[in-house]
C-alpha cells in the first residue's frame, strides 16, 4: 500500500517538475520520472505475498509465481520510454544550437 | 480469408526497414517503394469494407493462441471504416510528397518515418487488446513527434517540442489507466475485460479509471483546454505531414480510441452514464466556440486550418456526447467528411506554400490566375468544410443536428446552427483574397508550373470528396451505418469474439 | 603541443582507462552476446542483451575518442546493421504466415525444455532484437555525440 502512493508520489512530483520548471533539461528529467513512476507501479501489480520470480528452471517447475504478465508489458514500455528520451534529447540538442538558450521562456517565437 | 489482416501492419513495417536500405542504393527506388506499400494498403483496406459488411468480425491470433491467452486482431466495420480512411489519405499525402520532399537531405529517414507511423495507426485501428493498443498508440506518436520537426528550423523544433511533452504526458495517462484497470479486472483482452467489467460493481475506481483515460485521450486529441499543441504542430509540420495528422492521426488515436474503450469495454450509453456523455458534450461545444472565436483572427491560410481542425474535432465530441443513432452515426460520417476535406486543404496549402513561398493571406491573392487547379480545389474544400451540400460536409453537419433534435437537445442543436455561420466567416477569410483579381504584389503574376504528382495527389482527394457528397446515401448505407452498428451494440462485441 | 590549430591535441582518456577499455571490451561484448542468447532461461533477452553490447561500443568511444572509431564502426555501418535485424525479425514472424499458420507461429522444432536449443521461435528472434537494439542505440549515440563534435567547431 505505501508502495502505491509512493509511486504516484513519484508521477506527480514528475508533473510539477514538466509544468513549473524552466530548464528544459529538468522538463525532460521531470518527463522521464513520470515515466519510472508509470513502470514501477505496473510492475507493482502483479506482486503476490510469498511467491517467487516467475523463472522456470529444474528446482522450481510448480510453484507459485507472481503475475509475469505486468513484467513482460514494463519491459515494452521501459522500451518505448527509451525512445521518447532518445527523441526528446536530440531535440533539446538541436533547439539549444538555434536558439542558444535553455529557457523555456526565452524559447518564444511562436505565439500560438 | 482473415490471412489479410496481419498485412495491415506488416506491410509498413516491412517497408520502413527496407526503404533506408532502397534510399542508399538509388534515391527513386525508396519513394516507389512506399508509394507501392501505400496503394496495396488502399487496396486492402477497400477488400476489408466488403468482408466486414454483414456485422460479422474477423478476428485473428496472433501466434495462434486463443483469445484470452495471446495477442488478437478484431476487424469490424469500424476498424474498416477508419483503415479505408487511412488509406485514401496516406495514399494521396505520400504521392504529394514526392516532389514535396526535394527540399529535404535524408528522404529515406523520412519515408521510413511515415510508414511507422502507417504500421502504428493501422495497429490502433485492428488490435483488440488493450496494452498493444497502447504500444501501437506510441509506435505511431513518437514516429509523429520526429515527423513534425523533420525540417530542422527554429519554429518547427520549438513546435515538435511543445508537441512531444504534451503529447506524451497524454500516453502516460493512458498506460496509467490501463495499469490501473488490469489490477482492477486481471485481464486485457479487450472482449474479455467487457465481460468482465458487466460482473463488477460500478464501484468508484472504474469511474476514476474512465476518468483517466478521458484525461489521456483529451490531450491527444486536442479538445480545450489542452489544444495548445495543435495550432503550432499543425502549421510548421511539412504538408503532407499535416495533411496526414490532421486528417487521421488526430481522429484515429484520439477519438477511434476513446470510443471503443468507452462503448465497446465500458458498455456505456446516455442512460446508464449520463454525466459522461455530458462532459463529452460540454467539452465538445467548449472547444467548436473557441476554435471558431480564435481563427477568426488570424492571418495565415495554414493557422486558420489548424484551429478549424480544433472546432471539428469539437463537433465530433458534441455528436458522441448526443449518444444516440444518429448522433453516432453523424459523428462517423464527420470522421470521415473531415479527414478527407482537411486533408484535401492542407495538401492545397502544400503546393501553394512550395510554388510561392508563403502561406499569409496577404501572399496568396489572385490565387485563381496563377494556380487554377489548386484553387478550384481548394474552393471544393472550402465548400465542404462549411457544409454546402452536395459536398459531405453539410450530410455530416445535417446528421449531427438531427440527431440533437431527436434527444430533445435543443440549445446543442441551435449552438450547432450557428456555428455553421461562424465557419462560414473565418472560411470567407481565406476564399476572398483567392477570388478576387491578381494584383502586382508578387512580380510578374504569370501561371506557376504544374508538377504532377503534386497535382494529381490533389485531383484524387477531391474525386473522393466529391463521391462521397454525391454518393451519399450509398456510402451511408455501406460504410458508415455498419460501423454505428458496431459501435452501438456495445457488449455485442464480446459476445461475437469470444463465441457467445 | 598546440602548433597547428590544435590538430594534435590527444583525444580521449588517459592511458590506464585505454588499456584497461582494451582489455575489457571484449568480455563485456561476450556477456551481452550471453544475455541474448539465454533469453528463454534466464531474464534479460533481446533487450537487454541489445543494451549490453552497444554499451561495449560506447565504451570503447568514451575511452579512446569518437574520431578513430568512427573510422572503423561509422554511422552508416550501424545503421545497416539496424535494418537487417528489423528485416530479419519480419521473416522470422512471416515464416509461419506463409507456411499456412499465423503470423508469428512458433514452427521450428521445440527441443527438450531449459536447454539451449528449445522453445523454437524465440531463439532467432532474441538474436534479432539483440542486433537491432545494439546497434540501434549505437547510432543513437554516435548521433547525439557527433552533434556535440559539429558545436565544437
Amino acid at each position: 500500500m505505501i508502495l502505491f502512493i509512493a509511486c504516484i508520489g513519484l508521477f506527480l512530483i514528475g508533473i510539477y517538475a514538466v509544468a513549473t520548471k524552466r530548464n528544459l533539461i529538468k522538463i525532460a528529467i521531470g518527463f522521464c520520472m513520470m515515466e519510472y513512476a508509470v513502470n514501477l507501479l505496473f510492475a507493482f501489480i502483479g506482486f503476490k505475498k510469498n511467491a517467487l520470480a516467475p523463472i522456470i528452471t529444474s528446482q522450481t517447475l510448480e510453484r507459485n509465481f507472481v503475475d509475469p504478465i505486468p513484467q513482460a508489458l514494463v519491459l515494452t514500455s521501459i522500451v518505448i520510454g527509451l525512445g521518447t528520451t532518445a527523441l526528446i534529447l536530440s531535440l533539446i540538442v538541436r533547439i539549444y544550437e538555434k536558439y542558444k538558450t535553455l529557457d523555456i521562456k526565452e524559447i518564444r517565437k511562436l505565439r500560438g | 480469408m482473415k490471412g489479410f489482416l496481419p498485412l495491415f501492419v506488416a506491410l509498413p513495417l516491412a517497408g520502413a526497414f527496407l526503404i533506408p536500405l532502397a534510399t542508399k542504393i538509388k534515391k527513386w527506388l525508396g519513394v516507389l517503394l512506399a508509394n507501392i506499400v501505400t496503394a496495396s494498403l488502399l487496396g486492402l483496406s477497400v477488400l476489408g469494407i466488403m468482408e466486414t459488411f454483414w456485422g460479422k468480425i474477423i478476428v485473428y491470433q496472433i501466434g495462434g493462441h486463443h483469445p484470452t491467452l495471446g495477442i488478437i486482431f478484431a476487424f469490424d466495420s469500424l476498424s474498416a471504416l477508419i483503415v479505408l480512411l487511412i488509406g485514401l489519405v496516406a495514399f494521396s499525402a505520400l504521392l504529394f510528397s514526392v516532389r514535396y520532399t526535394d527540399k529535404f537531405t535524408g528522404v529515406g529517414k523520412f519515408y521510413s518515418l511515415v510508414m511507422l507511423l502507417l504500421a502504428g495507426m493501422n495497429g490502433v485501428a485492428l488490435t483488440g487488446d488493450l496494452f498493444n493498443l497502447f504500444v501501437f498508440l506510441e509506435i505511431s506518436a513518437i514516429a509523429s513527434y520526429a515527423l513534425v520537426s523533420f525540417g530542422i528550423n527554429d519554429k518547427e523544433l520549438e513546435a515538435g517540442f511543445k508537441y512531444m511533452v504534451l503529447g506524451e504526458v497524454g500516453g502516460l495517462f493512458i498506460l496509467l489507466g490501463i495499469a490501473l484497470l488490469y489490477s482492477a479486472t486481471g485481464t486485457l483482452n479487450m472482449a474479455d475485460l467487457a465481460n468482465t467489467l458487466t460482473n463488477l460493481p460500478k464501484t468508484p475506481i472504474v469511474w476514476f479509471i474512465l476518468g483517466i483515460f478521458l484525461f489521456g485521450f483529451m490531450i491527444k486529441s486536442a479538445v480545450i483546454p489542452f489544444h495548445t499543441w495543435l495550432p503550432d504542430a499543425y502549421q510548421y509540420a511539412p504538408a503532407s505531414i499535416s495533411a496526414l495528422l490532421a486528417g487521421v492521426f488526430s481522429k484515429v488515436i484520439g477519438i477511434y480510441a476513446l470510443v471503443r474503450i468507452t462503448f465497446n469495454i465500458f458498455n456505456l450509453s446516455p442512460k446508464t452514464a449520463p454525466v459522461f456523455f455530458n462532459l463529452l458534450l460540454y467539452l465538445g461545444v467548449g472547444s467548436l466556440i473557441t476554435g471558431g472565436f480564435l481563427a477568426l483572427n488570424q492571418n495565415n491560410y495554414k493557422k486558420i486550418l489548424s484551429y478549424s481542425c480544433i472546432s471539428q474535432i469539437g463537433y465530433i465530441f458534441v455528436g458522441l456526447g448526443i449518444g444516440n443513432y444518429w448522433g453516432i452515426t453523424g459523428a462517423l460520417f464527420f470522421i470521415l467528411a473531415h479527414a478527407l476535406t482537411k486533408g484535401l486543404l492542407f495538401l492545397t496549402a502544400g503546393d501553394v506554400e512550395h510554388k510561392l513561398n508563403t502561406t499569409d493571406l496577404a501572399g496568396i491573392k489572385g490565387l485563381r490566375d496563377r494556380m487554377p487547379t489548386t484553387s478550384w480545389s481548394l474552393i471544393i474544400g472550402l465548400l465542404s468544410l462549411s457544409g454546402v451540400p452536395p459536398l459531405p460536409g453539410f450530410f455530416a453537419k445535417l446528421l449531427i443536428i438531427i440527431g440533437a433534435l431527436a434527444a430533445h437537445l435543443y440549445l446543442v442543436a441551435i449552438i450547432c446552427s450557428l456555428y455553421s455561420t461562424l465557419t462560414l466567416a473565418y472560411l470567407l477569410k481565406i476564399w476572398q483574397p483567392i477570388a478576387g483579381k491578381s494584383e502586382s504584389t508578387l512580380g510578374y503574376p504569370g501561371r506557376a508550373a504544374e508538377i504532377p504528382t503534386m497535382t494529381s495527389a490533389i485531383l484524387f482527394l477531391v474525386v473522393v470528396v466529391i463521391i462521397f457528397g454525391i454518393g451519399f446515401k450509398p456510402a451511408l448505407t455501406w460504410i458508415v451505418e455498419p460501423a454505428a452498428t458496431a459501435l452501438l451494440r456495445g457488449i455485442g462485441y464480446a459476445k461475437i469474439i469470444l463465441g457467445g | 603541443m598546440n602548433m597547428t590549430q590544435g590538430q594534435e591535441k590527444p583525444r580521449g582518456m588517459t592511458i590506464i582507462v585505454k588499456n584497461i577499455t582494451r582489455l575489457i571490451a571484449g568480455f563485456i561484448f561476450l556477456y551481452g552476446v550471453y544475455i541474448v542468447f539465454h533469453g528463454h532461461l534466464t531474464p534479460g533477452g533481446g533487450f537487454a542483451g541489445g543494451v549490453v553490447i552497444a554499451g561495449s561500443f560506447i565504451l570503447l568511444i568514451l575511452a579512446f575518442g569518437s574520431q578513430e572509431i568512427t573510422e572503423k564502426v561509422s554511422y552508416s555501418f550501424s545503421s545497416l546493421f539496424e535494418s537487417l535485424g528489423g528485416i530479419f525479425f519480419l521473416i522470422i514472424a512471416l515464416l509461419g504466415a506463409i507456411a499456412g499458420f499465423y503470423f508469428f507461429w512458433n514452427l521450428l522444432p521445440k527441443g527438450t525444455p531449459l536447454r539451449l536449443i528449445s522453445s523454437g521461435i524465440i531463439l532467432p528472434a532474441n538474436i534479432a532484437i539483440g542486433i537491432k537494439v545494439g546497434a540501434g542505440l549505437f547510432a543513437i549515440f554516435l548521433a547525439l555525440a557527433a552533434t556535440k563534435y559539429i558545436m565544437e567547431e
